[in-house]
């Protein structure tokens, strides 16, 4: 098996007196395609915050690599290599979808506001170069078309692909993946579950939550389930499919 | 006059400008409440109500307390026309655009007033003489108790209002939550009025008690209001309580400050105050509904 | 705006990096074509009231384009801007007149100055959600005149500070009363910031600003540092300002005094740029030049100049939120669609 990247340990998150996550561990392994799945509430978006640092956890750790991410800001996270899409998607809307992508490309971007108002230190170069190269992005991602429009007119399917370009542009090493088929039909999903193997294949490790069974099934390689906050069961596809746990907890919806 | 003596005039003294800034301090967490913006034509209503006042007595020899009314009566009805005209059709427009109408509107009341009134300052006699009375040691005017007083029936009416009759607590219910309040059949916009109406008469009543102390003049308004708006900061932006005594203490702390430490920088302390608390606690000391670090 | 036209996939890339080429160089025709405007003026105009006008035009644009970054970019709001205009006039000017500093050095000195106000305030303030920068810089514009009119021995107080030297320029002095050289001075100032401003928007530094006011928590995990670019946004927006401030004190009166950096110009500042539209390149340009305007001519009537400006403030606000240069680019659109219409129908008789 390949080595650690997230190690995440006794996580704990308290909305007072909810408990919304509890002591929950796992880890992610590099080039896997991991998925987070549960009932609505069991705390999957609540984890993502927590590791992303946009809520303050309780208790816990997680470290990716060597570093440990509870307790740096958001921007700092980001930097270390974790990506994120949102459960509603978050596009920047008073920008075209091109710009949209560029933005995701801050993180390697050297200009400061004094060298980009006056053009110098390669201020000007760099601009050119990553409008370039998010024009690339998108077109990779099929989207080149939609590259002057506005984000804020986009339909959802086409809002969730930006977002995936966007946050790759970042070159991240972890991208994790809120429901990222949430309110797409049934083809646009397969098509999400394509590019999230060609990302893993790209070299980009995935952490996914999502409720669409058939898409966690097919594409990822190890399962963690949660119930109410806690870890409920943990394994192959087909191991999760079987365990009797699950199945309680799922009662009355379709896992095959 | 041993210090403790000085200490204790310039407390009593500023217990009454405090009581004002207490006034007009609700007058901007009602609006706030209701709108989420900060209404800059506060002011001008605490001007309107002692100029009026002022002007109904000289213009055709009216009692005090008739002036009175009908200061209070007037200006209310200016904050439901500035409402009408003003807010209303703005509505759905982001909040520094509603923000600088109320500025607008505050520069056009102004300039109405100082077209009808003059530049000169107007004087509203004391209420109930002016023989100062003496408590522990220093002195106090009637006036000052007036001041105190009013603050305080207008305090616990605005509570009794919210607390039991069915417009406050509609009111409340926007504040708290408004999507949820649309959904029980509370009309926002009537709230809205509501609550500029009542801010209006607030604000009013805050400048006839005011006036007899620093008399008036057709642009008072600016600077009182933006002093009122530091004392709601002060006390949690949108929190009755905490307006009361943001005011009050406010009014402490500017007196201290301008008797003790320099009275020439009287008009900057109560800034000084905002800017410590916004650095040390900003949703004010009694905590503010949307204030805070998130 | 424009219209969405639908093209086959494979021309796309091409076409896509073409209009953002293009939407580039018609900005730079824009500006280029503002310049050259600008340049002929004084030719157009001898009257040296109106040459003067056209001064304090210049100023208020540097102004509102400096406020814009922080409003329309970086999405807070200053109440108190005109306080960043004293200080780096009285600096220069105390500077200059005081201590007969050279005028170059005195606006280098007022910039640090302005820029470390700035950044003590907003540092602190911006690290909180809310409009905290709003209230923080209310207090600070009120401090900053109560300051400059009790310190009588350094800023002449309310009586104003006198005799400031006039700019120089490669060692010539641009003799103030002689209004066209300042003219084309200031206005060159107006220009170079236009530029700046310009390069700044359409840039890395340019798009966190824009991603945070959009959605502080997806340009956080993009790792913008928002509170970072939020203060940097505070400090280049008040260095605007205190550019333009080193001009006035400069300018022909050669004289300063507290009043014009006080709440209502701050007002006024902020006015300009969500009346011109806020997010825009030339908005608060045509809202700096709507406002001095409005300003002058109401000023023969005496007492009824503020009722009208106050008026025409809540009329304006109410018909235009989105601010002047919005409103004229729907109505262009508007226009050019009825003609393309009238055309498609004469076609089709
Ligand atoms: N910021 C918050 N404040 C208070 N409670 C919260 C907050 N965020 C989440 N919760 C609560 O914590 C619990 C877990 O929420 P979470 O969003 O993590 O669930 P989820 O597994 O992502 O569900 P879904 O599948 O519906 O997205 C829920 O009960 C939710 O109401
Ligand atoms: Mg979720």
């Amino acid at each position: 098996m390949s080595e650690v990247l997230l190690d995440v340990d006794g996580l704990c998150k308290d909305f007072g007196g909810l408990e919304a996550v509890k002591n929950v561990s796992f880890q992610v392994r590099h080039g896997q395609i991991k998925a987070l799945i549960g009932p609505n509430g069991a705390g999957k978006t609540t984890i993502f915050n927590l590791i992303t640092g946009v809520l303050p956890a309780d208790a816990g750790s997680a470290v990716l690599g060597d570093t440990q991410l509870l307790g740096l800001p958001t921007h700092r996270i980001a930097a270390l290599g974790v990506g994120r899409t949102f459960q509603t998607s978050l596009l920047f809307d008073q920008m075209t979808v091109l710009e949209n992508v560029m933005v995701g490309h801050h993180l390697r971007g050297r200009s400061t506001m004094l060298t980009a108002a006056l053009r110098i230190f390669g201020a000007g170069a760099e601009e050119r170069e990553y409008r370039e190269a998010a024009m690339q992005a998108l077109d990779r991602a099929g989207l080149a078309h939609l590259a002057g429009r506005s984000a804020a007119g986009l339909p959802i399917g086409q809002r969730r692909l930006v977002e995936v370009a966007r946050a790759l542009a970042a070159e991240p090493r972890l991208l994790l993946m809120d429901e990222p088929a949430a309110g797409l039909n049934m083809r646009e999903t397969e098509h999400v579950g394509e590019i999230i193997h060609s990302i893993r294949d790209g070299g980009v490790t995935v952490l996914l939550v999502e409720h669409d069974m058939s898409l966690v099934m097919n594409i990822s390689g190890e399962i963690l389930v949660l119930d109410g906050g806690q870890r409920l069961a943990e394994g192959r596809p087909d191991e999760v499919r079987n365990d009797e746990r699950v199945l309680a907890a799922y009662l009355g919806e379709d896992i095959d | 006059m041993t210090l403790a003596e000085q200490i204790w005039q310039f407390f009593l003294s500023g217990l009454t400008t405090g009581g004002t800034y207490a006034l007009i301090a609700l007058g901007f967490s009602l609006v706030y409440n209701a709108t989420g913006v900060i209404n800059f034509a506060q002011g001008e209503f605490v001007m309107l109500g002692g100029m009026i006042t002022a002007a109904s007595m000289t213009a055709w020899g009216l009692p005090l307390w008739s002036a009175a009314l009908i200061g209070i009566a007037g200006t209310t009805l200016v904050g439901i026309a500035l409402d009408r005209a003003a807010i209303r059709p703005a509505r759905g427009a982001s909040i520094v655009v509603l923000i600088i109408i109320t500025v607008g509107a505050s520069i056009f009341i102004r300039g109405v007033a100082g077209i009808i009134w003059g530049p000169d300052e107007r004087v509203v006699p004391a209420f109930s003489g002016e023989a100062p009375i003496g408590i522990f040691g220093a002195n106090i005017t009637p006036q000052s108790l007036w001041v105190l007083g009013a603050t305080l029936v207008t305090a616990i009416a605005m509570w009794l209002t919210f607390e039991y009759t069915v417009i406050g607590k509609a009111m409340r219910a926007c504040a708290i939550n408004p999507q949820a309040a649309r959904l029980c059949g509370i009309e926002l916009s009537r709230m809205i009025s509501w609550s500029l109406a009542l801010a209006a008469a607030i604000g009013a009543i805050a400048g006839i008690v005011l006036a007899p102390i620093t008399m008036t003049q057709y642009n008072v308004g600016t600077m009182l209001g933006l002093k009122g708006f530091c004392a709601a900061m002060l006390g949690g932006l949108g929190n009755g309580l905490g307006a009361i005594a943001g005011g009050l203490l406010l009014g402490v702390l500017e007196a201290l400050g301008a008797g003790l430490i320099s009275s020439q920088y009287k008009d900057a302390i109560a800034f000084v105050v905002l800017i410590a608390v916004l650095l040390v606690r900003p949703s004010g000391i009694l905590g503010g509904r949307r204030g805070g670090e998130e | 705006m424009a219209a969405v036209r639908e093209v086959p996939p494979d021309n796309d890339v091409h076409d896509e990096v073409l209009a953002a080429t293009q939407r580039r160089r018609a900005q730079k025709v824009q500006i280029a074509a503002f310049f050259l405007f600008v340049a002929l003026v004084p030719l157009a105009v001898h009257n040296r009231y109106y040459l003067h006008i056209l001064i304090v035009v210049g100023l208020n644009l540097i102004l509102a384009t400096g406020l814009n970054l922080l409003m329309g970019y970086a999405g807070q709001v200053s109440l108190g801007h005109a306080a960043f205009y004293g200080i780096g006039a009285y600096v220069s000017g105390i500077l200059t007149a005081t201590y007969g500093c050279n005028p170059w050095a005195a606006l280098l000195a007022a910039l640090a100055v302005t820029s470390l106000v700035a950044w003590l305030v907003g540092k602190p303030t911006l690290r909180l959600r809310g409009h905290y920068l709003a209230m923080a810089t209310l207090g600070v514009g009120i401090i900053v005149v109560v300051v400059i009119r009790q310190t009588t021995g350094l800023t002449g107080g309310a009586a104003g500070l006198t005799e400031i030297p006039s700019m120089t320029l490669f060692g010539r002095e641009l003799q103030s009363n002689m209004d066209m050289h300042y003219f084309y001075f200031v206005w060159a100032w107006v220009c170079l910031l236009t530029v700046l401003f310009a390069n700044l928007v359409e840039s890395r530094p340019g798009r966190a600003l824009r991603a945070l006011h959009d959605s502080e928590l997806a340009a956080q995990t993009l790792g913008v540092d928002t509170a970072a670019f939020k203060v940097r946004a505070l400090v280049i927006s008040a260095a605007y300002a205190s550019i333009a401030g080193t001009l006035y004190a400069h300018s022909s009166m050669r004289f300063l005094s507290p009043t014009p950096f006080g709440f209502h110009t701050s007002i006024a500042l902020l006015v300009m740029v969500v009346l011109g539209g806020q997010g825009t390149l030339w908005g608060p340009a045509l809202g700096a030049v709507t406002i001095t305007a409005i300003q002058e001519a109401l000023r023969p009537y005496a007492d009824y100049d503020i009722v009208v400006y106050g008026l025409l403030l809540v009329v304006m606000m109410i018909v235009m939120p989105g601010g002047l240069s919005r409103a004229l680019g729907a109505l262009y659109g508007r226009l050019r669609e009825r003609v393309a219409r009238h055309r498609a129908g004469d076609v089709a008789r």
